[in-house]
């Protein structure tokens, strides 16, 4: 019994394998489950299937923040206004979406492609290189912080001359900074003004990054424009001109 | 440090078990497993016995305020094994799904809503270290996670072929889609006070008397509590803000074909959820687990740190001080949060249903503007008062908290005081 446990976990690289493996298979199941079904609101139910799962993925890259965003503006937003579209503006034939043998064949096409380009992306990829700059699997960061916090503080207790000490607070600050790395909220703040904690090492990268408030905002702004117009639009149809006898 | 509430401790705690029984490298699985079931077994007791406690209080509290007495029967004088009574007759009725229903759609709806109000659960902190999940930005995770109890509610609403459901149904996904923009600014102004997402650090920083609590922070921060209490009782959508099950209109709007086991998973995550948005409101503005008196938090500030040996296991210390600090400090959080329940419940059976174009003027003409409003304001406060006031944290009742500089100076460093960084540096730990 334990081997066979032992086995499995081997197989599928521990816990972190068997959950990656659960999420990757439920998200696959459900993009496909969107394609096949032709009901407009069960798609909407297999989406939210789908990207829930990738926002598990994500938690499971410790992409906290990305994760959260994926739930609250894909799964909590796009889907919920979708499903109100429909609500709003359904009624029999635009319930059931019915392909024709051209349009299957296009997306078909178009999917094909998607899927070469991306092949030969990944394949691309030199994968021995980008394993060996992530940490290796094993304890959770949170156990590794705990033990690393345990001997450091020891190694500044014990610490009696002034360089010792001061070599045991470099290196408790050394362990404070590469903590960080895997914390995005910070790191994601900071780069809104151009300070990019992952570049710090190269000071002239530090120095010239531009940042992303203004992107950032100029996107933001963008958006109140669209919505703006879209209220318009929408309101425009309904007006009515005044004293015709209708505005009552 | 951590509490034997937190996976990890239990996990590391099973694993070091183990080995010494039998000497395998992955056994860490099985330990693993173990952990987060236990874990998982408490969060659902917890999810699962709070709501029977809250209808329990509902009926009699209804009763009450009607003039009447409310359950007195089953279980005793006050009628304690009201709500039990109550799961037992609705488990054993039909399950019905209307022939116009989208069946799957319509079976899965309430599961839906129930799995993103119990995934809200993961990431409340219910005393200092026990936490679910520990995730650098808790509080937004936690919006966006009740954010989606919402689509199980419009997609039972849609999928019963039922007028009255899809009524339903669409009234919620208006005043829902609209509610949440002041739900989320009213939130910000706590989280702009401590400067961080992470819902443990936001309550670790309100440590000592009740004025370091946010609610007292500033008259913004103050004013922002009653916003977000109101906001929060829209989205939860409990009376007056309930259009989506309007009785006197809608039959019972969205769950109206819903029967027995179905129709109590809506029940229990609204219950539920009403707990999740009080539990917000008392970690951002209420002082999380703590009592708020000096004398009762520092003699649970001098237990942590008690430590004695574990059994079967050399080596390994537990700090059963913290451990008993944490089981009150979450009795606090719990009572504290079942308090605001009560008012919730108070103003249901006390003030009349709005209409909906009620309903979204109060969100889009008046709670809308007031949270941007006091949002702006809270965020100058401080700007004005770094003038007058030698700390960077302005307090106006009271000395400012200890680790309030170290939060805001450094922009690389622990977000708290050396003392919380395993909480600071947790990650994603149940997730891994």
């Amino acid at each position: 019994m334990t081997y066979l446990l032992e086995q499995a976990a081997n197989g599928i690289g521990g816990t972190d394998g068997l959950l990656f493996w659960v999420f990757a298979i439920l998200s696959c199941v459900g993009a496909v489950a969107v394609v096949a079904t032709q009901n407009i609101v069960r798609m909407a139910f297999w989406l939210v299937v789908s990207l829930g799962s990738v926002a598990a993925l994500f938690f499971l890259m410790h992409a906290d923040f990305l994760g959260a965003a994926q739930l609250l503006i894909y799964v909590g937003g796009t889907v919920v206004l979708l499903v109100f579209g429909v609500m709003l503006t359904a009624s029999g034939h635009t319930i059931k979406v019915q392909t024709s043998p051209a349009e299957t064949l296009l997306g078909g096409g178009v999917g094909l492609l998607l899927l070469c380009v991306l092949i030969f992306a990944i394949s691309t990829v030199n994968w021995a290189d980008i394993s060996q700059q992530i940490p290796a699997a094993g304890d959770s960061p949170a156990i590794v912080d705990a033990r690393e916090d345990a001997s450091l503080a020891e190694s500044l207790s014990v610490a009696t001359t002034p360089e010792a000490k001061a070599t045991a607070e470099k290196a408790l600050a050394a362990v404070e900074a590469r903590r960080q790395a895997g914390r995005t909220i910070r790191q994601l703040g900071l780069s809104f003004y151009g300070l990019r904690p992952d570049h710090m090492n190269s000071s002239a990268n530090a120095a010239s990054a531009p940042g992303y408030l203004l992107p950032f905002e100029i996107i933001s702004v963008h958006l109140l424009v669209v919505l703006i117009g879209a209220a318009y639009l929408a309101r425009a149809k309904r007006r009515v001109t005044p004293g015709s006898g209708t505005d009552l | 440090m951590n509490g034997p509430l937190a996976v990890l401790t239990l996990e590391n705690y099973l694993i070091d078990c183990l080995k010494s029984r039998a000497d395998s490298a992955t056994l860490g699985l099985i330990a693993f497993l173990t952990a987060a079931l236990i874990h998982a077994a408490l969060y659902l007791s917890l999810f699962g016995g709070l709501p029977v406690f809250y209808i329990w209080l509902e009926r009699k509290v209804a009763g009450r305020i009607q003039d009447r007495l409310g359950p007195t029967r089953v279980g005793g004088k006050f009628g304690w094994l009201q709500t039990i009574a109550d799961g037992i007759k609705l488990i054993q009725k039909e399950d019905l799904v209307p022939k116009d229903a989208d069946s799957l759609v319509f079976r899965m709806a309430p599961y839906l809503a129930g799995i993103a109000s119990f995934a809200a659960f993961m990431v409340l902190p219910v005393s200092d270290g026990w936490i679910g999940v520990v995730a650098e930005c808790g509080a937004f995770l936690i919006l966006a996670l009740m954010s989606l109890e919402v689509l199980g509610i419009i997609l039972a609403g849609y999928s019963s072929g039922s007028k009255w459901a899809l009524f339903g149904a669409m009234r919620e996904a208006a005043q829902m889609v609209s509610y949440e923009i002041p739900m989320a600014i009213c939130a910000l102004i706590p989280l702009l006070i401590a400067g961080s997402l992470n819902l443990q650090v936001v309550g670790k920083m309100q440590t000592g008397g009740v004025w370091n609590w946010f609610i007292f922070h500033d008259p913004f921060a103050f004013l922002a509590f009653f916003c977000y209490f109101t906001v929060a009782t829209a989205s939860v959508k409990r009376a007056p803000f309930d259009l989506a099950e309007a009785e006197s209109e809608l039959v019972a709007g969205f769950h109206t074909e819903y029967s027995g086991f179905r129709w109590s998973i809506f029940f229990l995550a609204e219950y539920a959820s009403m707990f999740a948005v009080s539990g917000i409101a008392v970690l951002l503005f209420l002082g999380g687990w703590e009592t708020g008196m000096v004398i009762p938090e520092s003699i649970a500030g001098s237990l942590r740190g008690w430590e004695i040996n574990l059994p079967f296991v050399t080596g390994q210390r537990f700090d059963l001080g913290a451990y008993i600090a944490n089981l009150v400090g979450g009795h606090v959080f719990v009572i504290k949060a079942s308090l605001l329940v009560t008012l919730q419940i108070w103003v249901r059976w006390t003030l009349p249903r709005l209409r909906i174009d009620q309903v979204m003027t109060t969100c889009l003409k008046y709670l809308v503007p007031i949270s941007c409003f006091l949002f702006l304001g809270a965020v100058f406060w401080p700007l004005i008062l770094a003038s007058t006031t030698e700390a960077h944290r302005p307090v106006i009742y009271g000395p400012p908290a200890k680790s309030v500089t170290s939060v805001i100076s450094p922009l690389s460093g622990p977000p708290v005081g050396t003392e919380s960084s395993t909480i600071a540096h947790g990650g994603l730990e149940v997730v891994r």
